[in-house]
Formats: structure tokens, C-alpha cells, sequence
């Protein structure tokens, strides 16, 4: 083989190569530029979703865009039916609910929408063979069947009063996802829904992005074409932002602050259930003493947390239930009295000793409180906390780790952790409370023991009628003042900054994970571009 | 030539079974936690019980030993195995990906063989010129640079200070279709990240070897029967000292490789390189040991490809390797 022969076949050889490659990733071309029209919006959100398959828990919570629920929030977090034709009918004995289904609904791909879909996604959820790591929030489901084409039925195994709530839950088609492998078939990456939007695309890490359905049972949505891009870094998706190639995002407060003077964006601040506390282990001889509870938990400067930590985009929280809520029981705001808090710690044998921190019986107050590395807001919660712990002497040693380095730890040492679901008071509240939970994976981390405590909890939940629920969750939040096995700080607003092109925009009440459906987007489906000139 | 491919390929077994055999002990000794990955958010307020079946219908309560050798059979058959955190078979998400890093790496090495052998043959040219003196210095620069801190300047300077290109993705924010043009655009930035930081060796390799050339006596047997200059230095110093490049050729590709991880990673490129990071954090014991398998064939190619070119380009070496 001569010189000039292999040259030529080298070439050929790369360009052979980079031709298959270019083959091999062709995709349908089309239209698509960031036009100036009013049709699109494109926003900066943090983290994506792990899967697509309402089946493996993706949109539990609502708001979804590609699926509907049997019911649906609305912007006051008060349920309004959806897929469903109206509010379920709930038996006496409240173990029976009967929804009667929308009419004429079909999927995104022209096939009809009916009760076989409902049955066949919860008895997906319920099967212990499908890889939904919510399947404990449907734990009261005994079984679902349907009654002809348009009415499913719902039996509990126990009452539990909060269950409509639960079925904001996507209904997935069953001629496609049942033709499938659950866990790994294409349906969870490339669903179909009845939903407003239809998924055009999931580049993973970059951006999910979305068309109009023209045929939404619910009227087309203005906005026609909608990507939200996956951008994990604070900071890049605030330039993003600026730069123009991003209509709106999520971004800390203080970041935020610097699109306060920008005219053509507007800033929304959204509250939420999400909480930050300190977890009081039940097994450490300090923590989990409940002079040093209560004199902690009064012993925190809540507002300067909120003043120094959040830029003031939050409020001081008491409780898992924000002050805001209805649910919350007026009057169990904890002033900060660091007074009161040494008077209560001198009282039950905490002595100061000669560097200023307590001991009792030989055991001196002190324990480490961890918090996840990298979660600045975190650290600086522990660390705030640390020093308000430290002046009425409780010695409190903040150290980072990751989950795996924390988990096994988290039965005797403090953790800074993060949760809360709005909807209903029961959804979070048992998990982090309830005895039956402690130690039980994430859940009630604390392993937080207090039988007036579970037997509330229990009563809210089988509890019909709405004031007895009130009770059952005041009776939790007074239980929760006298013992607090956790101290809670602050509840988070999340802020998010948007151009002001669009009209009909607002928030929810947040939850702890604010994904993709939570934001001033989880109505995008009726924004109308502002003014009719556009 | 037939013959060394074959027993090329034959030696090839053995090391890809060690190879994946390693994988999964390294996998397994992690402290990463393959459920805790696969839930993320909703496993943490998932019940004990539930996270315990999602350990077991995901097979990683088993032994790695087990799960290898099932994997292993299961391979064998032509089924590499679901991938947990991408919800996929990883047949699927391999096939997704693989195009987008072959276009991206293909563009990367083009770009360092052509423009390495341009400057290296400029440059020894005139040894000591102003040219090979800029370019040597630049090359030892470039090659004490890693390929992510190439991409966030490159990112820095082009997307951020210029507004010239995009910083990251296959395409436009707000486009979802895949055009030509666009992916080009894009690949711009990474291709010549990726390029630039492979460049040096091509260019040092290059430039010594047509250098050691120009001395040797074929060339100054061509001087001497008058000769284009042209000729000389293309026909006869560049084809003798681009030898050492084709060994180079084949010993890059581990370094093309892991260099690809990194720029796809700062670029949003979505390749396999991504993949495998996801991979390794999420403890996917099945898409970790199809990539690395991926790898080490790349690798296993990549040196056999440089054998063969070797024993092409120079007829005083055989095919006996």
C-alpha cells in the first residue's frame, strides 16, 4: 500500500466516521427558533424529574402539565375535579369513594380516555413489583374497580380523611403503559397524557420542553410552545436569565434582588410548607432531654434567621404547619427568650461548668448536628443555630457530610433537615412524628415518641368531620411546644423572577421539593399573553 | 494482518471479564447507595418497607458476584440489562448517546491531527523560529491544562463576554428540534475544547519527528536531485516522521476518553461521557459496566488501529504483535 493510498483511505475512513456519526443522531428538523412571539416561554428550573411515568411517581403532587389527576389544585391548594366530572362522593363510614369521570376526554394520541385507565394506574401504584417510592402515601388504598366506562370506585382499608387529596395522582393511559415494562419501558421517558402539554422532548441534564395539546379537554393553552431547562447551578441560571435566554427561573433571594430594578421582569414570591429544623434525637442523653428541647427551642432567634439567613423571604416556623396556614393553632409561637431558656435548663440540673457549657450527672450538653454539604442554606442554619445554642450553654458542633456519611448517624446525632407538604396537615406531619415512623428510613428521623402525639395524628386522619381534624392537629402543635423533639426554624419562600409578558400568573403554597411543578408556571396552561396587542 | 486482528480480538475477552469484574467490586465497595440514588427526593419520605422492595426488584440486594455473573450471561445473550437511573434498557440509552460522543470525539481529533500536523510540520521547518517558538511554548502550555478548566474559559469568554456561541446543550434553549446548523453551533465551543487540549501531543510528535527527518539521508538524497521544497518536506520528511503519530494516534484514545467526560460534562453535551458520571453516582451497576466496556474496546481498537496503520505506513514493520 503506497503513502498516497493510505492517506486517501485515512481520510475516507475519518469521514466515513464523522458522517455515521451525524447519521446517527438525526432528528426531525422543523421549526422551532426563539421567535419574539408570545407562543413561548422558557424557564430556568433546578432539578429534573427522575422519571416521566406518573406510574413510578412522577407529578404525584399535581400540576404535572403532561397528565391530569382525578382532581386538581387550584391556586388556593382547595381541590376542584379535573379528570374526574366533580368532587368524589365520600360513604358515611368514609371507607368508599365514588368519582364519576369527565366525558370525552381522549389522550394525546386520539384514544379515549376511560375508567380501565384509573383502575389499571392505581393497581400499577400498588403492585409491589412497580419501583414507586411514594407507593406509601396510597397506603390506605385497599382496592380500586370500576363501574362501567365512567365511574371508578375506591374502597380503604381504614378511613383516612385526607384521601381525595391523594388522587391529584396522574392517570396514565393503559394501551400504551400497560403494553410495557413498567419500570423501563419507553412510557417513562416518552409519556402520553391527557394533560394541556404534550412532551416534544427530554434531553436529560438540559431541558424538557413542550407543546400545546390542541385538543385539551380543558381548552388549548395560549402559551404553545413551553421549555423548562434544567440548570442546576444558581448562578448560571441567573446569567441565563439576564443574558435573555431564559423568560423566568427560580433563584435564591439574594440573588433575585438583582433583577429588582429590571422593568421588563417581575419577581414572585411564593410561601410554602417548606421547613427547616433540627432533628433532637430521641437516644442522645442531651438532645433528646426535654429541658434541653424546650430550652432550645426557645432559645433560637427565628426572625434574625429569617432577617439573616433568607433575606427575609420566609417566616419563622413553630411547627411543620406554617403560622400562615388555617391549620395552624395560634398560640404556639415561641418568643425568643434566651432568659427563660437558661432559668429552664437551671431548673432541671443543667449546671454551667468553668467553659461556660452545662453538664448534669456527669454528661455535658453537648452533641453534634450535621447538615448536607454543599446546601449553603443549610449550613447556615446549623451554624446560627450553634450560636444561639451556644449562649445558654449547649455546646453544639456543626460538622458536613453527605447522606451516606449522615444516615447511619442520624440515631443519636442532631441533623439539619428539610421537608413539608401542603395539602393536608396528615401528609407530613405523620411521617415526621408519628411513632410507628421512627428511624423508619428518612421519616420521623428524630424518632420522636409521644403517645398524646400519635394518638392525634391517628384521630386527624380517620376523623371525617373537619373540626375534629382541627382539634386532632391543635392538640399535635401544643404536644409539640411542651416536647418539641424537633426545633423547628424557619418555612422558605421560593422566589422566582419572570419576564412580564404574560397575564394570569400566581403561586401555590409550595412544598419542601420545588421542581417542576411548583413556580408561578404550574398554571401555564391558562396564561394569556398581556395585552391583546401580542 | 487478519491473523494479528484475530488474536487481538481473542486477548480482548479476557481483559473486558476483568474489567467488568472490577467495575462492579468497585461498584459495590462505593458508599453510594444504588436505592437511595434511584428514589432521590421521594426516597426520603418512602417508608423502610417500600424502599426494601425497590432494593430487591432492582436486584441489588444480591452479591456484586451474583449480579456480575448475571450480567455477564445476560450480555452474552445480547441483553446488557435495564439502567436504573435512566428508567431504560441500557441498549436504549447507549444507542441514544453514543452518536453525540462519536461526532463530538470524531471532531475533536480531526481537529488535533490536522492542525497538530500542520503547525508541527511549520514548525519544524524552521526550527527555532518564531513560529516553533511560539507554538512549542503555547503546546506545553496547553498541555499542562485540563480539559474542564479549557471549557469554563472557553464558556466564560465565548458564551458569557461575547454572546458568541452557546455555552451548552445539543441546541437552542427554546428549540426542540434538531438541525443541523444548530448541533454545528453547538459543537463548536466542545470540539474545540476537546480538540485543543489533544493538540499539543499531536503538534510536539509531529514537529520532532518531520525535524529528525529533515536530517535524515532520503531527504537530503531528494534535496540533492533537486527537488520542490514542497515535496520534500510532504513527500518524504512528513511521511517518515509522521510514524511516531500513529502510535500517538491509538494511545490517545484512553485520554480522548476521559477528556470527553469532562467537556461533556461542562458542556451539557449529551453523550455517553454524561452518562457515565450519572452512572457512577447512581451505582447503575449494569450502564456503568456497558460504558466501561465501551471504553475499554475504544481503548482495544484504538491500539490495534495504530498497529495496523503502523504496519501499513512502514513496510519494515510486521504484523506479528
Amino acid at each position: 500500500m503506497t503513502g498516497r493510498s493510505l492517506r486517501a483511505a485515512s481520510a475516507a475512513a475519518l469521514a466515513a466516521a464523522l458522517l455515521l456519526g451525524a447519521a446517527a443522531c438525526t432528528a426531525p428538523s422543523g421549526g422551532g427558533t426563539r421567535a419574539a412571539d408570545g407562543g413561548t416561554a422558557v424557564v430556568g428550573i433546578a432539578y429534573e424529574p427522575d422519571t416521566l411515568s406518573p406510574l413510578l411517581g412522577y407529578g404525584k403532587d399535581g400540576n404535572s402539565k403532561i397528565f391530569d389527576g382525578l382532581l386538581a389544585h387550584d391556586a388556593d391548594m382547595r381541590l376542584r375535579p379535573a379528570l374526574a366530572a366533580e368532587l368524589p362522593e365520600v360513604s358515611p363510614d368514609g371507607l368508599t369513594y365514588t368519582y364519576t369521570l369527565r366525558r370525552g376526554v381522549t389522550f394525546q394520541d386520539g384514544e379515549p380516555f376511560d375508567a380501565e385507565d384509573v383502575v389499571f394506574t392505581y393497581r400499577t401504584i400498588l403492585d409491589e413489583k412497580t419501583n414507586n417510592p411514594s407507593r406509601a402515601e396510597l397506603d390506605a388504598l385497599r382496592g380500586v374497580r370500576a363501574e362501567g366506562s365512567h365511574t371508578v370506585v375506591f374502597t380503604l382499608a381504614y378511613p383516612y380523611a385526607p384521601f381525595a387529596q391523594r388522587t391529584v395522582l396522574p392517570i396514565a393511559p393503559e394501551h400504551i403503559a400497560g403494553r410495557q415494562d413498567v419500570n423501563t419501558g419507553k412510557f417513562t421517558t416518552e409519556p402520553i397524557g391527557t394533560g394541556p402539554y404534550i412532551l416534544t422532548g427530554w434531553s436529560r441534564g438540559e431541558k424538557l420542553s413542550f407543546k400545546a395539546n390542541p385538543h385539551y379537554w380543558g381548552g388549548e393553552p395560549q402559551v404553545e410552545r413551553f421549555t423548562m431547562a434544567v440548570i442546576q447551578d444558581d448562578d448560571v441560571r441567573a446569567t441565563r436569565l439576564r443574558a435573555g435566554d431564559l423568560d423566568g427561573a427560580v433563584l435564591p433571594p439574594a440573588l433575585a434582588e438583582g433583577f429588582a430594578r429590571d422593568r421588563n421582569l417581575r419577581t414572585h414570591r411564593a410561601t410554602s410548607y417548606d421547613y427547616r429544623t433540627v432533628t433532637l434525637p430521641t437516644g442522645n442523653p442531651v438532645a433528646g432531654d426535654t429541658a434541653v428541647r424546650r430550652a432550645l427551642d426557645i432559645a433560637v432567634d427565628r426572625q434574625a434567621m429569617v432577617d439573616g439567613i433568607l433575606n427575609g423571604a420566609g417566616r419563622p416556623a413553630y411547627g411543620p404547619v406554617p403560622t400562615g396556614s388555617p391549620w395552624f393553632t395560634a398560640g404556639t409561637e415561641r418568643r425568643h427568650d434566651p432568659e427563660a431558656a437558661r432559668r429552664i435548663l437551671d431548673e432541671a440540673g443543667w449546671k454551667p461548668g468553668k467553659d461556660g457549657i452545662r453538664t448534669r450527672d456527669g454528661v455535658r450538653a453537648a452533641f453534634p448536628l450535621w447538615y448536607v454539604t454543599g446546601d449553603k442554606l443549610r449550613q447556615d442554619h446549623a451554624l446560627a443555630y450553634a450560636s444561639d445554642a451556644r449562649s445558654i450553654g449547649i455546646d453544639i458542633t456543626t460538622q458536613a457530610g453527605s447522606w451516606e456519611v449522615i444516615e447511619p448517624r442520624m440515631k443519636d446525632d442532631a441533623v439539619l433537615a428539610g421537608g413539608g407538604a401542603p395539602g393536608d396537615p396528615d401528609f407530613d406531619q405523620y411521617l415526621l412524628l408519628h411513632s410507628d415512623h421512627a428511624g423508619d428510613g428518612f421519616n420521623n428521623m428524630a424518632r420522636y415518641d409521644n403517645p398524646a402525639v400519635d394518638e392525634a395524628l391517628e384521630q386527624g386522619r380517620r376523623a371525617g368531620d373537619e373540626a375534629a381534624r382541627r382539634r386532632a392537629y391543635d392538640t399535635v402543635q401544643r404536644e409539640l411546644a411542651k416536647n418539641p423533639g424537633y426545633t423547628f426554624l424557619t418555612h422558605i419562600d421560593h422566589v422566582y423572577v419572570l419576564a412580564d409578558t404574560w397575564d394570569g400568573l400566581s403561586t401555590q403554597v409550595e412544598p419542601h421539593d420545588h421542581g417542576l411543578a411548583s413556580g408561578p408556571w404550574w398554571n401555564v396552561e391558562t396564561w394569556t399573553p398581556k395585552g391583546a396587542a401580542r | 494482518m487478519a491473523r494479528m486482528a484475530g488474536r487481538r480480538v481473542l486477548l480482548a475477552v479476557p481483559v473486558l471479564l476483568l474489567v467488568t469484574f472490577g467495575v462492579f467490586a468497585v461498584a459495590a465497595a462505593s458508599p453510594f447507595d444504588p436505592v437511595t440514588a434511584y428514589t432521590g427526593t421521594a426516597g426520603l419520605t418512602a417508608s423502610q418497607e417500600n424502599l426494601d422492595q425497590i432494593r430487591a426488584n432492582l436486584g441489588v440486594d444480591q452479591p456484586f458476584t451474583a449480579r456480575w455473573a448475571d450480567w455477564i450471561a445476560g450480555a452474552l445473550r445480547g441483553d446488557l440489562g435495564d439502567s436504573a437511573v435512566l428508567r431504560m434498557p441500557v441498549a436504549d440509552a447507549v444507542a441514544e448517546r453514543l452518536g453525540w460522543s462519536v461526532l463530538l470525539a470524531a471532531a475533536a481529533f480531526a481537529l488535533a491531527v490536522l492542525l497538530g500536523t500542520a503547525f508541527g510540520v511549520l514548525a519544524a521547518r524552521r526550527p527555532g523560529g518564531p513560529l516553533d517558538r511560539c507554538a512549542t511554548a503555547i503546546a506545553y502550555t496547553l498541555e499542562a491544562a485540563p480539559a474542564f478548566w479549557l471549557g469554563l474559559l472557553a464558556i466564560w469568554l465565548f458564551s458569557l463576554q461575547w454572546g458568541v456561541l452557546p455555552a451548552g446543550g445539543l441546541t437552542d434553549t427554546a428549540s426542540d428540534t434538531v438541525t443541523a446548523g444548530q448541533v454545528a453551533r453547538h459543537l463548536v465551543l466542545p470540539a474545540a475544547v476537546l480538540g485543543i487540549s489533544q493538540l499539543p501531543w499531536f503538534y510536539l510528535y509531529v514537529r520532532q519527528g518531520v525535524g529528525d527527518a529533515l536530517d535524515e539521508d532520503p531527504v537530503r538524497g531528494a534535496r540533492a536531485r533537486g527537488l520542490a521544497e514542497r515535496t520534500v518536506l510532504l513527500g518524504h520528511a512528513l511521511r517518515s516522521g509522521m510514524l511516531p503519530m500513529l502510535t500517538l494516534i491509538g494511545s490517545r484514545v484512553p485520554e480522548l476518553i476521559t477528556g470527553a467526560l469532562l467537556v461533556e460534562t461542562v458542556f451539557s453535551w449529551p453523550g455517553i461521557a454524561a452518562a457515565t458520571v450519572q452512572a457512577a453516582t447512581a451505582v447503575d451497576f449494569p450502564l456503568l459496566a456497558a460504558l466501561t466496556v465501551l471504553a475499554t474496546a475504544a481503548v482495544l481498537l484504538g491500539n490495534l488501529l495504530s498497529d495496523l496503520l503502523y504496519g501499513l505506513a512502514d513496510p519494515r514493520v510486521g504484523f506479528d504483535g
